[in-house]
Order: structure tokens, then C-alpha cells, then sequence
């Protein structure tokens, strides 16, 4: 570090001159300036190229045969196999129902309660209320799957617990909510609502804050009352955010999370429990079928891409015409 | 629907406001509920439904989970590897950051575009396993933080931040003799130090949370963490899916799970005061640049 102290008098003068119009060996000048500004840089490159390079690089599985003592260039080429394999595989169709279906649960039901929660924050003009609610509904946010999923088997536990023996009194039943297949979805949702719609709340809120309040004013003169300002001034206010979030809910549709998922899932629910992304864990880790899944997780982060840059298109759209 | 800010209005308010303070109770009904059951005898929360404060005061499931050593190695291990994660993303987070906020630097622009792309894109979980198997890592503590080591959000957030603090500080700086590398350490560090604690707090949460990289990584039960101890102890065991679980594990009394989910919350609850300081600006700024 010492030693540098020469060097750092020198940027001021050194680049500008460069003698030899050679490109490389301008490089090596600077280089030599700035040498340990690369050193920094370099561990976080090495970072880059280990850990989210090289598994890039080691998505060509999807289109081998991989054997692990043989590594990921020594595998034989197949080709397509993988994808035709799975095409064909009865569980591809499970699967992609499936993801979708929670998918569109989440768009239909969780996205707009975060709109409706939202807007109801900002009617509360008591700023105590408004600021303890929402810290109090943004907590769950930072809790992890594993605790929210141990949560649900406390309190929907077989017998005892006290949202089964509520729910289960109130409709005269005995479901075992954590295994009867027909209530695996509406407890993932059940769980998404309780631990991000509050959070989610987060843009709406900033976004209603921007909403012009002269024209609150002038449609109180005109006679408007709370819910014909919210629907005339509020909404429209905050229509672009309302879109662009949408859009890129629908670019991650396919990512339904995969803890959350896994963590819910057992022997009795797994017919409509598994999703891509487990299924890419099971037959992957589980049963080693590595160059399968690959190709199954491949295959879902190219419909995510597409999907990624469909509803960009999309956005750009929107965003110019400015039209719903 | 014509109602004006008077009669109507005001029934609104109060419906609105009772709404909110329920939706607020009902967040956090679960926590008050496990918490009063781990200060609860096992008879009480059989016969009990539900309760938010033990008829009977127990510390029970507390004295049992701190002398069972499978638990305490599971909470070591979960402090151990949140720090030492924590402060290695911070130094690798930092030191990349740094040189790429130069903007006459070469090179820069080529390994901020790679950067960018592979916000968009990763090689997905088995490419990744892989390359934790063949590098050796499985069941070391080391693929529960190098993966993950450097976020480009933040990354890209840090870097910007820098740039824009006023450029006469470094030029100063350099006249009075200062390295880059002083620079960055006298000058820039103390005054990121708000911001690089938000970012601490935010990785220490993500560590601390993380079940998939132990349940993918670490198949060695005495390694587990928290979290997978967690999930093992409140799982019954005929609900659990299959994979990562311990064979010869019985199942524990209902006091149990709820004291050791009350231990794997209790540090994000304490720290969330500071968490909520920040998030919002933070959140902001991640969607306004990122």
C-alpha cells in the first residue's frame, strides 16, 4: 500500500500523452496506473466467472449424456433427447397445469389485494394507524419459507390445531388441510397473501403519494365523494405503476418459489403440488437424473425469458400510447 | 355511491380503520400464539386451542431444545456462517464496486454488461450443484456463502452510489498523497456506512433464512442449519417430502416446535427496527436503477 503512493501522483499526467500509438501497449500503461483498482476488481470477477458463469457454461448438459467422471465437456452429445423426453413424459402436462394454475392464483387473488391494501392505507388520514400497520404487515416479509411453512403445520395441525378445529367447526368437516390435495393451493395462496402482500404494498404507496392532490380538491368541489376519487383520480393516478408491476409479475410467472413449494409439499399432496421447479429437484438431486433436469429447468427459464421479453414489448407499449 | 366526506365518509374511516387494525392483529396472531406456546406446558397446548398467554408458565421446551446438542450446533453454525457470509459479501460486494464506479476506467463497461446479464440469466440449480460437487464444496459451510456472494442488485446499487458522491473528496485525497485503495478505505468507507449497513442487515436476513442452499448443498444432518433443523422438527413426520431426512429422527412434543420457531424468528423481529429504517429508500432506489 505503501509503495503505490508513487503511482497516485501520476494519473493526472500519464494518460493523455500515450507515446506509442499502440492499442495494447496504451492498455499496459493503464493498466499499470490503475493496477490496483484491478486488484480489487479482481476477486469479484473470479466471483462472477466461478459462480454464475460457469454454471452458464454448464447448461450444455441439457443437451448431453452427463456422466460425472467423464465432467461436462467429456459427456457424449444428444441432442434434443432430454426435451423430447420430457414432452412426451406424462408429467409434463402435471406440471405446466400445475404451474400455471398457482401462477394465476397469485395474479388473480395476492396482486390485487396488495392494490385493495394499498389504497386503503392511503385513506387512513390517523398517521399512528397507517405507520403501525404497516409495520406491522410488512414483518412477515423477512421470515423465512421454513418458518411460515412451520407456522401452517402449527396452526392447521391434525386435531389440534387452532385453524383446523376453527375452520373444521365453522363448516361442520374434518379436512386434514395439510394433506387433502384440494386445500394445497388455496394454503399457498393463504401463505403468499400473509407474508407479501404487505410488503408489496411498499410501490403502490410510494406511487399514490405522487398522485396530484389539487385534483382531490377540485373534484370535492365537484361533488365527488371518497369512492368516486378513488376511482376517478387514485386509480388512473397510479395506473402505469399498476401495469408495470403487473408486467413483471407476469414475467416471473413461472417462478413460483421454490421453498415455499417444497416445503408444503408431501407424499398425499404431491399430485398437484409439484411444479417445475421442485420437480427439477426431485428427479435432479433426489434421483440424479442430471442431464433431464437441466434440460426441465431449461426449458422453464426459456419460457421465462420469452415471457420476460413478451410483456417488455408489452410494457413499451403501454407506456407510450399511455392507454389501458 | 355518491358519498361526500361527511356521514358516509366517516363510516367509511371507522370501518377502514377497524379493517386495518384487524388485518394488523391478524399478521401477528400467529407469532403471539407460538410464543405463548413455548412458554406453555405440553398439557396446555393439547387442551388448549388457542391461547395467546399460558394459563401455566413453562420454560420446558426451552431447557429441553438448549441441552439437545443437535440444536445448538444447528444455532452456532447458523451465526457462524451468517457472519462470516455476511461480511464476505460485504468485502467482495465492496472491492468489485469500488474500481467499477471509475468511470475512465477500461474494461469497465464490458464487466458491468456481464454483470447485467447475469442478473437475467443463472444456470439454474443443477448446472450449480454441480459445480458445488466438483468443486469440492458439498457439505461445507463454504456453499452456503459463495454462491451468493455477490448480489448484482446491490452490487450495481453500491457502484452507483459511489459515483456519486462529489468527485473533489478523491481529487483532494489524491493531492494530499492518498492510494485508491486509502481513498477507498478513509474516505469512501466511512462515508457509505449507513448504506453498507442496510445492505449488512439485508444479507444477514437473506443468510439466515436460506433453506435452499442447505437442503441442496449440506446432506450431512450434523451440519444442518437452523433452518433445516427447523423444518425437520415441525414437519410431522409422515407429511415430510421425500429427500435430506434424517432416518432415525422421532418426532418431538408440540412445545418444542413452537420454542424452536420462536428462536429461528426471534433475531430478524430484533433487528427489524433497523430493516425498517432503511427498506423502504433502499427498495426505491433498487427500482429506480436496478
Amino acid at each position: 500500500m505503501t509503495a503505490s503512493a508513487v503511482d497516485v501522483k501520476a494519473p493526472e499526467q500519464a494518460p493523455p500523452p500515450a507515446p506509442a500509438p499502440g492499442r495494447r501497449r496504451r492498455f499496459a500503461v493503464h493498466f499499470a496506473h490503475y493496477k490496483w483498482l484491478y486488484l480489487l476488481l479482481l476477486p469479484g470477477v473470479v466471483y462472477f466467472a466461478v459462480f454464475r458463469y460457469a454454471p452458464m457454461y454448464g447448461v450444455s448438459i441439457a443437451f448431453k449424456d452427463y456422466v460425472p467422471f467423464l465432467g461436462v465437456n467429456g459427456s457424449p452429445w444428444v441432442g434434443f433427447q432430454h426435451f423430447e423426453d420430457f414432452f412426451a413424459n406424462p408429467d409434463f402436462g402435471r406440471l405446466l397445469g400445475n404451474t400455471l394454475i398457482l401462477a394465476f392464483l397469485s395474479l388473480g387473488i395476492v396482486f390485487p389485494l396488495t392494490i385493495v391494501l394499498a389504497l386503503l392505507l392511503n385513506e387512513v388520514r390517523l398517521s399512528i394507524l397507517k405507520r403501525t400497520v404497516q409495520t406491522l404487515v410488512y414483518i412477515p416479509h423477512f421470515l423465512s419459507w421454513t418458518i411460515v411453512a412451520s407456522l401452517s403445520f402449527l396452526l392447521f395441525a391434525l386435531d389440534f390445531g387452532p385453524l383446523f378445529l376453527f375452520i373444521n367447526n365453522v363448516l361442520g368437516t374434518d379436512i386434514d388441510f395439510l394433506s387433502d390435495p384440494a386445500w394445497f393451493r388455496p394454503l399457498i395462496v393463504l401463505q403468499e397473501i400473509w407474508k407479501n402482500t404487505g410488503w408489496g404494498t411498499i410501490i403502490f404507496l410510494a406511487a399514490l403519494a405522487t398522485v396530484d392532490q389539487d385534483q382531490y380538491e377540485a373534484a370535492i368541489i365537484d361533488g365527488a365523494g371518497r369512492f368516486r376519487r378513488v376511482w376517478h383520480i387514485t386509480l388512473p393516478g397510479i395506473r402505469s405503476t399498476i401495469i408495470v408491476m403487473l408486467i413483471l409479475a407476469i414475467g416471473q410467472m413461472l417462478n413460483t418459489g421454490f421453498e415455499q413449494i417444497y416445503l408444503m409439499t408431501n407424499a398425499l399432496n404431491r399430485s398437484v403440488a409439484e411444479v417445475f421447479d421442485t420437480y427439477v429437484y426431485f428427479v435432479g438431486i433426489t434421483q440424479g437424473a442430471y442431464s433431464y433436469s437441466t434440460a426441465v429447468g431449461l426449458f422453464k427459464s426459456l419460457v421465462g425469458i420469452v415471457l420476460i421479453f413478451g410483456t417488455n414489448a408489452l410494457a413499451k407499449r403501454f407506456n407510450q400510447s399511455g392507454l389501458f | 355511491m355518491k358519498i361526500h366526506n361527511t356521514t358516509g365518509g366517516r363510516i367509511f374511516d371507522a370501518a377502514n380503520y377497524v379493517f386495518l387494525t384487524g388485518i394488523g392483529v391478524l399478521t401477528l396472531l400467529p407469532f403471539v400464539y407460538v410464543f405463548a406456546g413455548s412458554f406453555a406446558t405440553e398439557a396446555e397446548i393439547t387442551r388448549r386451542a388457542f391461547f395467546v398467554w399460558p394459563e401455566q408458565f413453562s420454560l420446558g421446551a426451552y431447557e429441553y431444545i438448549f441441552s439437545t446438542p443437535a440444536f445448538i450446533r444447528a444455532l452456532v453454525t447458523t451465526v457462524l456462517v451468517t457472519v462470516v457470509g455476511t461480511v464476505v459479501q460485504l468485502i467482495l460486494t465492496v472491492t468489485m464496486a469500488y474500481p467499477l464506479a471509475k468511470r475512465n476506467l477500461r474494461g469497465r463497461q464490458l464487466i458491468l454488461s456481464l454483470v447485467v446479464f447475469a442478473m437475467v440469466f443463472s444456470g439454474g440449480m443443477i448446472p450449480t450443484f454441480l459445480l458445488i460437487k466438483d468443486l469440492g464444496l458439498l457439505n461445507s459451510y463454504w456453499a452456503l456463502i459463495l454462491p451468493a456472494a455477490i448480489n448484482p442488485f446491490s452490487l450495481i446499487i453500491i457502484k452507483n452510489f459511489f459515483q456519486e458522491l462529489p468527485a473533489e473528496l478523491e481529487e483532494s485525497a489524491k493531492m494530499d498523497g492518498a492510494t485508491e485503495v486509502g481513498i477507498l478505505w478513509r474516505i469512501l468507507l466511512p462515508l457509505s456506512k449507513p448504506v453498507l449497513a442496510t445492505f449488512a442487515l439485508f444479507y444477514a436476513v437473506g443468510i439466515w433464512n436460506d433453506f435452499m442452499s442447505p437442503l441442496l448443498y449440506l446432506s450431512d444432518n450434523s451440519k444442518w442449519t437452523l433452518q433445516m433443523y427447523l423444518r425437520q422438527v415441525t414437519a410431522s413426520s409422515d407429511l415430510l417430502g421425500t429427500g435430506n431426512v434424517d432416518p432415525n429422527y422421532i418426532p418431538p412434543e408440540q412445545g418444542i416446535k413452537f420454542a424452536v420457531i420462536v428462536v429461528a424468528t426471534l433475531p430478524i423481529l430484533i433487528f427489524y427496527p433497523f430493516l425498517q429504517k432503511h427498506f423502504a429508500k433502499g427498495m426505491l432506489i433498487g427500482s429506480v436503477k436496478g
